[in-house]
């Protein structure tokens, strides 16, 4: 099979293979999907929406959101992107609260 | 088709036997939300380059444990092997395989501006190093051309770092980086002699991200102490899904950069939709010799190349990689092809208190 034939076949694939309306995982966090957060931003709340700019400036903008986690981990999760970029202290706290209300 | 250059290779029994340890220390310390993670990418990835084709599984995890309030240790290992057809005509498969890990680093939060790191980690020098290299955020397989200028080839030093914040307001924040690396040379750590930093002021209003970068190689041949300069630009639109992302790097023998531009739309029922998890990406890369001495990994002439890719992002943190690229160099032109499926995980390490 030729190079041109595996990346159509590939894509092909992927189209057909993804559903019109994607499941939540098992372990759905606080954390909103790109989708919830439009619809937060309509109507956020005040504590919340300073922890999801947090998140949308700081840990989206080099990768995607997980789809969820274990409410477990969440504080290391915000201890490992305060390392990673360079959180302050204050968006430390508001991250750990938006993750974890 | 090395994502990026050297790692700290391990062999099985004692990279078992390190995460045995991590994890037997993490249980003594950890609370209800600081149970240990266990994240990373695995995926299958396939290179054509020049009409020579190879087939990758590979696997990235990535741990991270928390030790009381100010304390954490990480680690990300990579996992592969590498299947090529026999060349000169022999029927079969030749494969070869590497176990290593990219960084092993503890980090002591001394205060809220000041992180002080220790151990093997990534150079902070531009973006990519840090930021792009994992297997489950790169839209392209392959570094840029430019990727080891400034990260002394392999991307990884060994000895201390400090970095934080420097101020953050909403609508403004800045950030540092230091670093001092020790030359080490045994097989399970290398690292070259140096030191360097790196500062970006991010403006979230404008979603503008401007870096600046320098670091300096004390050891080498055939230059012993050897500068490296770079800058970076990153442009996210508030309320799009358009990435803007650059870097420019120079050094005493070459200089290049690449812009890197992606896009999903949200026109279509969001970007959970079909349409919307399709996503164009493209990357131009220029690199320039600015001698012959070709002591620093970039290309041994003037180099261009311009990336064509289409992700997908599917449901349940799975990527789909496809991208085509055309390399224009006086040495010869090449295409190269690389797809590839890749899933990112993201567990605690048990289920917690």
């Amino acid at each position: 099979m030729t190079m041109t034939s595996r990346v159509l076949l590939l894509t092909f694939a992927a189209l057909l293979s993804t559903p019109l309306h994607s499941q939540d995982a098992p372990l759905k966090a606080a954390l909103p999907s790109p989708t919830e957060s439009k619809q937060a931003a309509a109507a956020p709340k005040p504590h919340d929406s300073e922890g999801q700019r947090i998140f949308q400036q700081n840990c989206s903008r080099c990768h995607n959101a997980p789809e969820g986690f274990s409410p477990s981990i969440s504080g290391t999760i915000v201890r490992h992107m305060r390392v990673r970029a360079s959180l302050s202290q204050h968006d430390e706290q508001e991250l750990l609260h938006f993750l974890n209300p | 088709m090395a994502r990026y250059g050297s790692h700290i290779t391990l062999s099985p029994a004692l990279w078992t036997r390190a995460l045995a340890a991590v994890l037997l220390g993490s249980a003594i310390c950890a609370t209800a939300q600081n149970v240990p993670l266990l994240s990373g990418g695995v995926g299958f990835l396939t290179n054509t380059n020049g009409g020579s084709t190879s087939y990758t599984p590979t696997i990235e995890p990535v741990l991270a444990m928390p030790l009381g309030q100010h304390f954490m240790i990480e680690s990300r290992a990579d996992l592969l092997e590498s299947f090529a057809p026999n060349g000169g005509g022999q029927p079969g498969y030749d494969h070869t395989h590497f176990i290593g890990l990219s960084y092993l680093q503890g980090d002591y939060i001394a205060s809220p501006h000041l992180t002080i790191m220790g151990g093997t980690f990534l150079i902070p020098f531009n973006t990519y190093n840090e930021r792009l290299t994992p297997l489950w955020i790169s839209n392209f397989q392959a570094t840029p051309l430019i990727f080891s200028l400034g990260n002394m080839s392999g991307g990884a030093a060994t000895g201390g770092m400090v970095r934080g914040s420097i101020i953050s307001r909403p609508k403004y924040s800045f950030d540092y980086a230091a670093f001092f690396s020790s030359r080490v040379g045994t097989e399970q750590f290398t690292a070259k002699r140096s030191s360097g930093g790196r500062t970006s002021l991010y403006l979230p209003k404008q979603g503008l991200e401007i870096g600046l970068s320098y670091d300096r190689s004390l050891q080498g041949f055939p230059a012993s102490h050897e500068n490296f300069y770079g800058a970076h630009v990153w442009w996210e639109p508030a309320n799009t899904a358009f990435r803007l992302r650059s870097e420019f790097a120079r050094g005493h023998h070459a200089q290049g950069y690449w812009i890197e531009a992606d896009y999903r739309t949200q026109a279509f029922g969001g970007l959970d939709s079909w349409i919307g998890r399709i996503e164009p990406v493209f990357r131009m890369q220029q690199t320039f010799r600015r001698d012959n001495a070709a002591s620093d990994g970039l290309p041994s002439v003037n180099t261009q190349r311009a990336d064509f890719g289409l992700d997908y992002n599917l449901p349940h943190n799975t990527r789909i990689l496809t991208s085509y690229s055309r390399q224009f160099a006086s040495n010869g032109n090449r295409n190269i092809w690389q797809t590839g499926i890749v899933y990112r995980f993201l567990f605690p390490t048990w289920k917690g208190k």
